[in-house]
């Protein structure tokens, strides 16, 4: 039986419904990312499992026990949030204490998890420091430590590295997962960045207008995308509508194919291959260890990814290619 | 171009500060004449020395406290639900509290007569001590517009929801909350509250009296009507009081550390 599971949830503001019939289920110790833009619902059902919010209907159990009505001071799940939530006029150490404060554990042993908390994220020496004396990444590191001291049954991460510089955004998006792995915690992280969600979670949720559009394992949703939604959202899809992909492949299909840019092999422009196209490259732009094309044939542009190997590489706009595509990689989306 | 109006605002600055400070000046110099032989302190002297002083001023103090008290309690947690959960009732909520502003304090005295005489059926009038918990009540009216104004703008700097999301996800009660972690973080407010209603409520004068109790605003009144020298030095020591609680505001607004939303 699955450790989290939500039935049926509904969330309705006013006659605005932001979610819809969400379900989902998560076993004990798995990494879950709802992943999606803003406004999509991934927050609101985060505030449902939190408590924060309450749902318009539908059912929250966790390990067996409805909790969808229970208070959030009684749900046992923690939660960091964007903005770090610190208690401004506490210090690292009594931020961190103040759960088991509340939970009333006696001051030894407060003493004792604050200070494995702190060792386990990295912030010794800054114990007496106060909120407004930390970096950002620091910051993040208290408000994690700060949840995951009171034992969470479930830890909850809302957008906790949005705030945060590309580099510390990336080394603590390792600490936390590395965290979380020692600890087997169960975790829901909510993201709008679709690497952030590719790099650290077991299986993505992609959210859009208040509902699920896939659901699946990070490689999965990255490489085999179930709408056009989740192939624009997911990576740089090339997707065709359905009379481009006629145009284009001679095929016949209903909805849209998509077509990742890694997918599509350049060939010289000489080359006899069979079941090749002819075209030819506009522009390109380097982005760092690839080269992104943008490739015409037949009137359509495509987006091409190659390895930037070395500076002869790049092939100048104007240069006539040969496109090879397998039909392995275009995937028919909804 | 530029000097000329540079010019302006410093007469226009003279102008005022003259305005402000040379009564100030005259009354203090009028102070210290009340030996005929030249400047003294002699007023201030007798002036401390009444005894009359000494119970109007620790009267006051002590409604001055009691009212912030009172005060404090009321509006902190309406301030803080309102932010919180009923930000539409925001409007009405600060239309009422700056209803003191609009209708005269002999107004409200009067309604109050109205409402609690001896003939009520709450008779607060009836005795002495409830008159004082009568005039404490129409103190914390008066003070509504500087406390919750304070309260509510030190709210504002804070990230309130958030911070109260946070302390809830570790398992806090609301009083916990309210009282080690909004508290503490309006901390300065509150102060800044506390001390515009302590200015407030030692000078006022028309509640007191008309309610008959033996205040510093009646007690000034009186001594200013009967008295030559000791009116001018308890003015002075009045705006003393009054300034003493402006620096106040200012040395806790300072201190306090940098505006955070949430750090």
């Amino acid at each position: 039986m699955a450790y989290l599971t939500i039935n049926n949830l509904h969330k309705r503001f006013d006659d605005h419904v932001v979610v819809h019939d969400f379900n989902m289920s998560i076993e004990q110790g798995e990494f879950v990312t709802f992943l999606g833009p803003s406004g999509c619902g991934k927050t609101t059902v985060l505030r449902m499992i939190a408590g924060f919010e309450t749902p318009t209907s539908g059912r929250i159990c966790v390990g067996g026990e409805d909790i969808t009505q229970q208070a959030a001071q009684k749900r046992g799940i923690g939660m960091v949030f964007q903005s770090y939530a610190l208690f401004p006029n506490m210090n690292v150490t009594q931020n961190i204490g103040f759960g088991l404060k509340m939970r009333k554990c006696p001051a030894d042993d407060i003493k004792r998890k604050v200070a494995e908390v702190i060792k386990l994220v990295e912030l010794t020496g800054k114990e007496n420091h106060y909120p407004h004396e930390l970096s950002g990444g620091q910051r993040q590191r208290v408000a994690l430590a700060r949840a995951l001291v009171v034992e969470p049954r479930i830890l909850l991460l809302d957008e906790p590295l949005s705030a945060l510089d590309a580099r510390i955004r990336k080394n603590l998006r390792e600490q936390i997962r590395d965290i979380q792995r020692r600890l087997g915690l169960t975790t829901i992280f909510v993201t709008h960045d679709q690497e952030e969600a590719l790099t650290m979670s077991d299986r993505i949720f992609v959210m859009n207008q208040g509902r699920v559009e896939q659901e699946g394992r990070a490689e999965i949703v990255y490489t085999e995308p179930a709408t056009e939604f989740v192939a624009r959202f997911m990576g740089n899809y090339n997707l065709l509508g359905a009379a481009d992909t006629n145009r284009l492949l001679g095929l016949n299909i209903s909805g849209h194919l998509a077509i990742r840019p890694e997918s599509i092999h350049v060939l010289d422009g000489h080359s006899q291959q069979d079941g090749t196209l002819a075209g030819t490259i506009r522009q390109h732009q380097l982005l760092g260890n690839i080269i992104r094309y943008q490739i015409e044939s037949a009137g359509i542009t495509l987006q091409v990814d190659r390895l930037n190997r070395t500076a002869s590489d790049l092939m100048p706009a104007g240069t006539e290619v040969r496109l090879q595509i397998s039909r392995d990689d275009m995937r028919e989306v909804r | 171009m530029k000097s000329t109006s540079r010019l302006g605002a410093w007469v226009a600055i003279a102008i005022g500060t003259l305005y402000f400070v040379l009564p100030l000046i005259a009354t203090f110099e009028f102070s210290l004449k009340m030996n005929r032989d030249g400047y003294s302190f002699e007023a201030y002297k007798v002036v401390l020395a009444d005894p009359g002083f000494q119970a109007t001023f620790g009267y006051s103090t002590l409604m001055a406290v009691l009212t912030i008290i009172v005060g404090i309690l009321l509006v902190v947690p309406t301030a803080y639900w309102i932010q919180l959960k009923l930000p539409r009732l925001r409007p009405l909520v600060e239309f009422i509290t700056l209803l003191p502003l609009v209708i005269p304090a002999i107004v409200i005295v009067f309604g109050y007569l109205k409402l609690y005489n001896s003939s009520s059926w709450l008779p607060l009038t009836g005795n002495e001590r409830a008159t004082d918990l009568l005039l404490m009540c129409s103190y914390v009216t008066l003070a509504l517009p500087y406390l919750y104004r304070s309260v509510d703008a030190g709210l504002r700097a804070i990230d309130v929801r958030t911070l109260t999301e946070a302390a809830e996800s570790l398992g806090a009660s609301w009083p916990s909350i309210l009282l080690q972690v909004i508290f503490p973080n309006v901390k300065s407010a509150i102060l800044s509250g506390a001390f515009l209603t302590f200015a407030v409520v030692i000078g006022e004068f028309t509640m007191a009296s008309l309610l008959g109790r033996p205040a510093f605003g009646p007690y000034l009144q009186l001594i200013g009507a009967n008295r030559a020298y000791e009116p001018s030095a308890l003015a002075i020591i009045a705006f003393m009081v009054t300034w003493a609680s402006m620096g106040l505001i200012q040395v806790f607004a300072r201190n306090a550390r940098p505006a955070r939303k949430t750090a």
